[in-house]
């Protein structure tokens, strides 16, 4: 498959229909693993990582889930290629910083990843929508057991599977969610929430936090520990975590809806007019947003607003998909006009908010198109 | 919440049972970047930053097999290659405990180790550790041997089973 087929196809989890996926975006489980024999990346010579690629890439390459899939040698990735495959959360940041010696492989619906020296020499991911990590896990399960037949892998009787880094020992396995948490950040809720998630041993982090906060209400929670307790198990524990989560969002989500509606609409109400007429987004601005609007559709607030299609939107309006679509490296200033043009383009089909008012005369169409009287 | 280190606005939120002791860590993105709290998938890094008994190997250890010292271990907190768990294992035991659940593992099994064999031998193995630790009263190490016998147990009859069909 070519690079373009795969970016003009929309991965699986982006069409957004999972368990809770109002409020759960995607689960992830990936799986850390290694061969015999060879240096782990990090400590190797280059020609050590070209050998381990050649041996390895064709075993990957013939998996039957990679069947039309896409698979490319990072040499022949230019960056933006790269960081579009990062925000697609097809390969991790620290992977597509690397160059020689690495490769990705894709399958056709984008819902299981395979990289090819990154810290560990394999890195297999499944990405799901909604709450689904089960199906993540046996994504990738199915697809170890498929390649540990045809490698030599390091592992050890007591210690599991062999990784670069100690914390990542036994299963080599991180399950991660990917949470929006609007309505817990609007009412100041968020704070204690992931202090409680973080005392159980799991791991909570803001998205998109280029800078100091945590942007689009979007954060990641995932097991810290892979040694001593089965992969069902993490899962399990994980699962059980993120329904409460789920649970205290839901709450706060009703709370707005019944004690403070006003503030609840004007937030929907603005996020939609700046998202449909800015001509000028910064990432930041778009993000928490977008957020607002992604709420106000949850809540049926904006009619015909497809969750999906604000996932989507997610997506575009990130650098390199900006760049993609350009063909060309652009400037902050020049993604920001990008990034609103995009935006004014994808919510063109909506109305926007339809409780304006309730009991008034239907709102006046607005006119933005004309230029001056 | 402040980040630990530089007081910008935290982002990343780690907690960690170390010795213990529950330790919290709050980092901002640019600070959890720099400690290489970065995985895309999580992280279970707060060790890496966090003071860590670190292995009491002598630094001059060196894996045989790819020339890795135990002072590079120290220095970053990752190993050189499979060999070195083996070339570094004194000590070893007191960083899992800090780092993971336990400090054998449970989970999935490569099918050829799962084989019959192999796991007998685990078994006789863990049966003699639970002996030793009901004897000398460590109740919790005795506690968590006996669920990997089970698990351990577990495995031995599936791997029992005649084969079924696998294409
Ligand atoms: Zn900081
Ligand atoms: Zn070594």
């Amino acid at each position: 498959m070519l690079f373009k087929t795969l970016i003009n196809h929309p991965a699986d989890w982006m069409q957004g229909a999972g368990p809770h996926s109002e409020i759960v975006m995607t689960s992830r489980v990936r799986l850390a693993r290694n061969l015999r024999g060879f240096p782990f990346p990090g400590y190797s010579q280059e020609h050590q990582r070209h050998e381990l690629l050649k041996l390895a890439r064709p075993s990957v390459d013939a998996l039957p889930e990679m069947k039309d899939g896409y698979s490319e040698d990072y040499a022949k990735l230019s960056k933006i290629r790269k960081q579009v495959l990062v925000e697609r959360h097809l390969v991790s940041r620290e992977h597509a910083a690397r160059a020689n010696g690495c490769a990705v492989v894709v399958d056709r619906k984008q819902n299981l990843s395979i990289m090819i020296n990154e810290e560990d020499h394999f890195r297999i991911q499944g990405i799901r929508p909604g709450l689904n990590l089960r199906s993540a896990w046996q994504l990738v399960d199915k697809v170890d057991t498929e390649l540990e037949a045809a490698l030599p892998y390091a592992y050890d009787e007591k210690l599991g599977y062999l990784t670069a880094c100690p914390t990542n020992l036994g299963t080599g396995m991180r399950a991660s969610v990917m949470l929006h948490l609007p309505a817990l950040a609007l009412t100041d809720q968020i704070n204690p929430v992931i202090k409680a998630v973080g005392k159980i041993g799991l791991a909570v982090r803001g998205l998109y936090g280029e800078g100091t906060e945590a942007l689009g209400n979007l954060f990641q929670i995932s097991n810290q520990h892979t040694l001593g307790e089965k992969e069902s198990e993490i899962i399990s524990q994980i699962e059980k975590v993120i329904e409460r989560v789920i649970s205290s969002e839901n709450n706060a989500r009703q709370k707005l809806v019944e004690d403070n509606p006003t503030m609840l609409n004007d937030q929907v109400g603005r996020a939609f007019a700046i998202l449909r007429y800015a001509h000028i987004l910064t990432s930041k601005e778009a993000l928490n947003l977008l957020s607002m609007l992604r709420l106000g559709a949850d809540l049926d607030l904006v009619p015909n607003c497809d969750r999906s299609l604000l996932d989507m939107l997610l997506l575009e309006i990130q650098p390199a998909h900006l760049q993609l679509r350009a063909a060309r490296e652009l400037t902050p200033e020049e993604r920001d006009v990008r990034r609103a043009e995009i935006t004014r383009a994808r919510l063109q089909s909506l109305n926007g908010p339809s409780n304006v008012s309730n009991n008034q005369p239907p709102p006046v169409a607005p006119a933005p198109e004309t230029d001056d009287e | 919440m402040k980040c630990d280190v530089c007081e910008n606005e935290a982002t990343v939120f780690l907690t960690q049972i170390i010795n213990g002791q529950m330790t919290t860590v709050n980092l901002c993105d640019a600070c959890s970047k720099a400690k290489g709290v970065t995985d895309e998938t999580g992280f279970g890094l707060a060790e890496a930053f966090l003071s860590q008994p670190a292995p009491a190997s002598d630094s001059a250890a060196v894996c045989k097999a790819c020339g890795f010292t135990a002072a590079q271990l120290k220095k970053i907190g990752r190993m050189g290659c499979p060999e070195c768990y083996s070339a570094f294992r004194d000590g070893l035991d007191g960083l899992l405990k800090a780092m993971h659940k336990g400090t054998r593992h449970i989970g999935k099994t490569p099918r050829i180790i799962a084989s019959e064999g192999h796991l007998r031998g685990n078994l006789s193995q863990l049966r003699e550790e639970l002996a030793h630790a009901v004897r000398d009263e460590r109740y919790e190490d005795a506690a968590r041997l006996k669920n990997e016998i089970a698990s351990l147990q577990e495995k031995l009859d599936a791997a029992q089973k005649p084969l079924e069909s696998n294409t």
